[in-house]
């Protein structure tokens, strides 16, 4: 009788993303079904679970807009072998980043305050609410990245072949078709 | 020595033969060999600006635009050292500027990223400078995205030495170089530029694009989609 198989950890998160690598992630469709079969997923959408525990991968959609999005990519940081940025917001910015050039007190304004149509408008302050950053910014400008899967979002193919060929123990190569920022 | 063989260099190792004059990458792409590059166009005269066509000839580090090729002379193009250069480069590039594909109705037919792809850049790697650089859209027909713009100059050439206009121009220096329109206002609309100029479709990048035509082709379905851009050496960019 042969030993189980060790099961590799992974965590996922999406930071200040849109979910949409995430969904992407689940256009791998049937394999998902051989990737459990080498995986087992700690902190993630998936499962719920709160707290990113010891883990081998861990996987950050989306780049940083606020304080939270900072202390949860530290914890999986601190946790995580290895650590993939996994599309264009995480790697870049991406969309949320389109609004560097504007300061952040004249967007809260047009956005709470000041736009045509808002009734007694307020900048929110709860206390609960994380604090927004400056500017956003990708992962790689706060922690070390170990791999980057670019795209918006990277097809599920993209993300299928980083995850194998990391799993086989080869260095992750996308080439001509997988690699998009688009 | 017999003179009956044309001059000819070697790059990576393949036999290259030239003409009178040519310059090591004219010769490669007459050759059908790909030597990346940003900032040269065989129709215009080399800019020699963007150093992504940087080659060892016979062991030196030369740009391949304006490096004359040499009879015997040994090229070396496609090594690890070269394109790390050249991967790092391209970074510069991309965290200068603000390169958002998924929004950019060049993404697919764009050089830039084409480029970056060949060269397997997975990530920026450097810092973001996030700058400010307000759109141009003054022009009926024509938009001006500086964001996108890598200083190339070859809108500065087309428009000055084939259109005889001078519509554009490199102003500042170093890290200020940026892109302008010789206008007093320095907006498109009070110059006479046109779509019928060259300038109009040498751009690179996504900087000047032409209005009401955006995403007629659909993302996934363009140039540098279908075929690697090493696979046309002399670029010919859909809808450019």
């Amino acid at each position: 009788m042969t030993a189980p198989i060790k099961k590799l950890k992974v965590a996922t998160t999406s930071l200040a993303g849109c979910f949409g690598c995430h969904m992407s992630f689940l256009d791998i469709d049937e394999r998902l079904l051989d990737l459990v079969q080498l995986v087992e997923f700690d902190r993630s959408p998936l499962t719920d679970i709160k707290t990113c525990g010891p883990c081998d991968i861990g996987i950050i959609e989306g780049g940083l807009c606020n304080a939270e999005n900072v202390h949860v990519l530290r914890e999986f940081r601190a946790n995580c072998t290895i650590l993939i940025a996994m599309g264009a917001c995480s790697v870049n910015g991406g969309l949320p980043a389109q609004r560097n050039h504007l300061s952040l007190p004249v967007i809260l304004e047009e956005v709470y305050h000041a736009q045509h149509g808002l009734v007694d408008g307020f900048i929110p302050n709860d206390p609960e609410l994380p604090l927004p950053l400056d500017k956003v910014h990708p992962i790689h400008e706060v922690v070390k990245v170990d791999y980057f899967i670019p795209g918006c979002p990277p097809s599920g193919d993209a993300i299928w072949k980083v995850l194998t060929d990391l799993l086989a123990g080869r260095q992750p190569e996308l080439g001509h078709g997988l690699i998009h920022y688009d | 020595m017999s003179k009956a063989n044309p001059p000819s260099f070697t790059l990576d190792g393949k036999t290259i033969p030239f003409g009178e004059g040519q310059t090591i990458i004219q010769a490669a792409m007459d050759a059908g060999v790909y030597i990346p590059h940003l900032c040269f166009n065989p129709e215009f005269k080399p800019h020699g600006s963007c150093k992504l066509c940087t080659v060892k000839a016979d062991g030196r580090q030369t740009a391949s635009c304006t490096q004359q090729a040499k009879d015997g002379m040994v090229v070396e193009s496609d090594i690890k050292e070269i394109n790390d250069e050249r991967r790092a480069l391209l970074q510069m590039l991309f965290v200068e500027g603000n390169h958002f594909c998924p929004s950019c109705e060049k993404s697919g037919n764009c050089q830039l990223q084409a480029t970056a792809y060949e060269l397997d850049m997975m990530s920026p790697h450097f810092d973001h400078f996030f700058p400010d650089r307000p759109l141009d859209a003054s022009h009926p027909d024509y938009l001006l995205d500086f964001n996108r713009c890598i200083l190339c100059s070859l809108c500065v050439r087309a428009s000055r030495d084939v259109d005889g206009k001078n519509v554009f121009a490199l102003s500042g220096r170093g890290i200020k170089s940026h892109l302008i329109v010789n206008a007093k206002s320095g907006h498109l609309a009070d110059t006479d530029f046109s779509g019928d100029d060259k300038a109009a479709h040498v751009c690179p990048v996504g900087v000047i694009l032409k209005k009401r035509v955006g995403f007629a082709t659909p993302i996934g379905q363009r140039s540098f989609d279908e075929q690697p851009i090493s696979a046309t050496p002399h670029p010919v960019v859909k809808g450019a």
